[in-house]
């Protein structure tokens, strides 16, 4: 319901910023010419426009809109699917999806591996006993191949069975033609229907019992085409002239392979084996027995389609990108139906995860916990700090008192050894990421401006580093990530190295081209308006190269979200390319789709920061 | 006693191709205290070398310059400069960019507002120390630029084409600002310029400069910015005077020119 109508409200937006968006152009043809910058400012009904038909492709071709117009539809269509699957077997026999018969497939295929080796065998060097022997047994083969093509030896039922399968198809698609077929319902078994969890529900997907009247049709016409179905697959064209002629074969190798002593031999009389074995499936029928079911078959389709009337279209239409196909006793959708997730299922599995009790194995998605600050000092103040503390540490006395000194009580401090109050940390799959991605993010800063800064001002600084950096950075950080994470551990040191490894390559080169880009004529102001060499540094220099810097952020934000998320598919237990990683295992569509759109947002909301900041920040930029 | 005085300045900058040029030839020169002095030339003439080794910002490869006594090594606050771009820092505000030198050293900070608040004053951008300096127009920024260096007190300010970029209108303005500001601060003025107008009008005295190598050529005395201090400067720019010796100069350096161009033709 919802979904059906946001899938109207997206249609509107989609239609109305179109006809906005030509209303504007009429309005600016006189003020602005092809290829003037200004073209390309405000346009958020572009925005609108892009958005919407991006939600409508992913609502339709997901069959999200489908399901919520036609919520029957996928139940009906897998009823259709069941009398298919039903009539596959004797489908196939006939040229419909196939450009010939069955029989004709395999005899031509048979004959042609024959002739093949016939061809072998004349190179083989054999004796002459040998090659007749074998050439003699091929004939007979052969022999018996084309013997099933003949009306002459087939059996004398099979003409008879073969008519019956056709009335019965016949009948079938009279019936589907007949508005009272199938009968009146059986109550119990449509409120066990209507009792089944609907599209999406369950894991089975589709519901498999049929809901409604049309649905009944072709459910029932299923399974009297099933019984047809096992009935024709029976007939074999196993007449007594071509058994006996198969058994005769079967001996004659059976002797020769009692006197075969060449490896050649005894291969050629193999692959003869296994030609005589096919004939012995006896699936060949000459071409007239089998044609009434042709017919019938056409007839059967054509009523298939009447009667699924407007099915059809929804099929095409309103499901497009793929089919729904029966299975044994479930029914699944198919093509982009499989794997584009449906945006509401999407949404729904994301609240769901979203619940800090539920989480991805065991592991929240974004929450907090309650960490003792104790915990935080021990990780963060070196234990060693008691050790530079003058005088000695506690020791116990005579009575076994233990005087603990000053040193004690800082070294409780530094190793968390206290009591303290807790507070909220962030915890979770999407809290890991982002803090990883800000910690390699902040070290790369710090330590890569400063260096980048020196390498724009010093000759030696620049010849020095220059060589490590420009080595080092064009190596995709992917390439790195084995190493790195063999050597700082697959928690989260190695991917914070790995994180600020990318961001400091970044940063460095950034606020190089910034610290170079300096003006000499500002440089040579400060100078004589007294400013000291650190000054310049940070007075001039740094504020000039903040509009490079800052690109460089916001590069490094997205070029350290990307390999974040790869690192974390490498190795690791939590963070958002994990739960990509395990849903990916498991073929889970859903929270992959989830755990992609969650990564675009971030990323997005990253830049959208970033281009605040810089906004902000550097409004002077281009303006100098 | 803070004359600027220079013996026989040489500047011979050595090429990474082995070659060298010689962008200052024996240039000796005295400026009293409150002198100001045009130097103007032909491209190429050594005019901007000169300035930069007044300021410090260059060490002349022969002869020695000298301001109140000492030797000049490095750049110093005793020296302001005013660029042709204004060179100011973007980022900052106007009264940031102004009192930029007092911050430098650690000034007091409400006498340092005071200041700012005189010398936006004198420059006449009165209200105008919040706004953002990309924000303002070439001359405003020029406004700034001079505030800045002046706000220093500097014994002696140089300035490079500093009306080099205005418009023709906005020019004559700062023109009489820098005469204004000559006259109230009695400071010694020394201004490159490539207009021969200018140079003329804003030149107590005035060098001409030729080029390859840069030397001085002529040196001349003028009444003119004396005149301009009162009177209507374009009325100055049509005096017989006036436009006698812009004639002359402008012939001067046509022909040095026309030499340059023969030299390298013949070259």
């Amino acid at each position: 319901m919802i979904v059906a109508v946001l899938y109207i409200a997206l249609l509107i937006v989609f239609f109305w910023s179109i006809l906005h968006g030509r209303k504007v152009v009429r309005t600016e043809r006189t003020d602005a010419v092809f290829g003037n910058p200004i073209r390309t400012q405000g346009g958020y009904h572009w925005v609108a426009c892009g958005v919407s038909s991006l939600m409508l492709v992913w609502f339709t071709f997901s069959w999200d809109a489908g399901r919520a117009f036609f919520p029957n539809s996928a139940n009906e269509l897998c009823q259709v699917a069941k009398l298919n699957r039903a009539l596959n077997p004797i489908r196939s026999a006939f040229p419909l999806d196939n450009r010939h018969l069955l029989g004709t497939r395999i005899l031509s295929r048979d004959l042609y591996q024959i002739e093949l080796l016939t061809e072998e065998l004349n190179e083989l060097d054999l004796t002459d006993t040998d090659r007749g022997n074998l050439l003699l047994l091929i004939d007979e083969v052969r022999e018996a191949l084309v013997l099933q093509a003949s009306s002459e030896f087939i059996a004398p039922d099979i003409p008879e069975r073969f008519q019956d399968i056709a009335t019965r198809i016949e009948q079938l698609a009279l019936d589907l033609q007949n508005h009272e077929f199938p009968g009146p319902v059986d109550e119990a078994k449509m409120a066990e229907a209507l009792a089944q969890p609907g599209w999406g529900e369950s894991s089975t997907e589709i519901p498999v019992l049929p809901k409604t009247q049309r649905g009944r049709i072709f459910d029932v016409a299923a399974e009297i085409m099933e019984g047809i179905t096992e009935d024709f697959s029976e007939i074999r064209n196993d007449g007594p002239e071509l058994t006996k002629r198969i058994e005769n074969i079967r001996e004659r190798i059976q002797e020769l392979e009692g006197i075969a002593d060449q490896e050649a031999y005894k291969e050629v009389l193999k692959d003869i084996e296994k030609i005589s074995k096919r004939v012995d499936d006896f699936r060949v029928f000459p071409t007239q027995v089998t044609q009434g079911i042709e017919a019938s078959l056409i007839l059967l389709e054509q009523a298939m389609q009447d009667r699924q009337g407007s099915l059809r279209f929804i099929d095409t239409l309103v499901l497009p990108g793929g089919d729904i196909l029966a299975g044994n006793n479930a029914c699944s959708e198919q093509g982009s139906g499989r794997w584009l997730p449906k945006p509401s299922d999407t949404l729904a599995t994301f609240i769901w995860m979203a619940d800090p009790a539920q989480g991805y194995k065991g592991f929240p998605l974004f929450w907090y916990k309650m960490k003792p600050v104790s915990e935080m000092i021990d990780f963060l103040v070196p234990d060693s700090v008691a050790d530079l503390i003058p005088g000695e540490y506690g020791h116990h006395d005579e009575e076994g008192n233990i005087h603990s000194s000053f040193k004690d009580r800082i070294y409780n401090f530094a190793s968390g050894d206290f009591d303290s109050f807790s507070v909220p940390v962030p915890t979770g799959h999407i809290w890991d990421s982002i803090l990883r991605v800000l910690a390699g993010l902040i070290l790369g800063i710090l330590l890569g401006v400063p260096l980048g800064l020196f390498m724009g001002l010093s000759r030696f600084a620049k010849g020095y580093f220059d060589p490590l950096v420009e080595l080092y950075r064009p190596v995709p950080p992917l390439a790195w990530a084995p190493l790195i994470l063999t050597i700082f551990g697959i928690q989260d040191d190695g991917k914070i190295f790995l994180l600020f490894m990318v961001a400091f390559a970044i940063m460095v080169i950034s606020a190089r081209t910034g610290a170079t880009g300096t003006q000499l004529s500002k440089i040579h102001a400060a100078h004589s308006l007294g400013a000291s060499n650190r000054q310049i540094i940070q007075q001039v220099i740094l504020p000039n190269s903040l509009p490079e810097i800052l690109t460089g952020i916001r590069i490094s934000i997205g070029v350290c979200w990307g390999t974040l998320v790869a690192a974390e598919m490498l190795a690791g237990t939590t963070g958002i390319g994990f739960v990509e990683n395990v849903a990916r295992k498991q073929s889970d569509y859903e929270i992959i789709w989830m755990t992609i759109i969650v990564m675009g947002v971030l990323g997005l909301l990253f830049d959208l920061i970033m281009r605040i900041v810089i906004d902000k920040t550097i409004p002077w930029r281009g303006k100098g | 006693m803070s004359d600027l005085i220079t013996d026989k300045l040489n500047m011979v900058f050595e090429l990474p191709d082995g070659s060298s040029v010689h962008a200052l030839k024996d240039v000796t020169f005295t400026l009293k205290k409150g002198e100001l002095l045009s130097v103007l030339g032909p491209s190429g003439c050594g005019k901007t070398t000169l300035l930069n080794i007044v300021a410090g910002f260059l060490h002349p490869t022969g002869g020695s310059i000298k301001l109140g006594g000492s030797i000049i090594e490095k750049p110093g606050v005793d020296r302001g400069m005013v660029f042709q771009q204004g060179a100011l820092f973007e980022w900052l505000t106007v009264a940031d960019n102004v009192n930029f030198g007092l911050r430098m050293k650690n000034a007091d900070k409400e006498e340092t507002k005071q200041k700012v608040e005189e010398w936006l004053d004198i420059v006449g951008l009165q209200g105008f120390g919040d706004t953002p300096t990309y924000q303002l127009s070439g001359g405003m920024q020029q406004r700034v630029a001079l505030a800045r260096c002046l706000i220093n007190n500097p014994d002696l300010i140089l300035m490079d084409e500093p009306l080099g970029a205005l418009d023709a209108l906005t020019r004559e303005k700062m023109q009489s600002l820098v005469l204004k500001i000559w006259k109230e601060t009695g400071k010694t003025i020394m201004i490159i310029t490539h207009s021969v107008e200018e140079a003329l009008l804003l030149g107590e005295r005035l060098f001409v400069m030729a080029p390859r190598p840069g030397r001085l050529h002529k040196q001349y005395r003028l009444p003119f910015a004396e005149m301009g201090l009162d009177g209507d400067p374009r009325e100055i720019k049509n005096e017989e005077k006036f436009v006698q010796t812009r004639e002359e100069i402008l012939t001067m350096i046509w022909n040095m020119e026309e030499e340059i161009m023969g030299k390298v033709e013949a070259a």
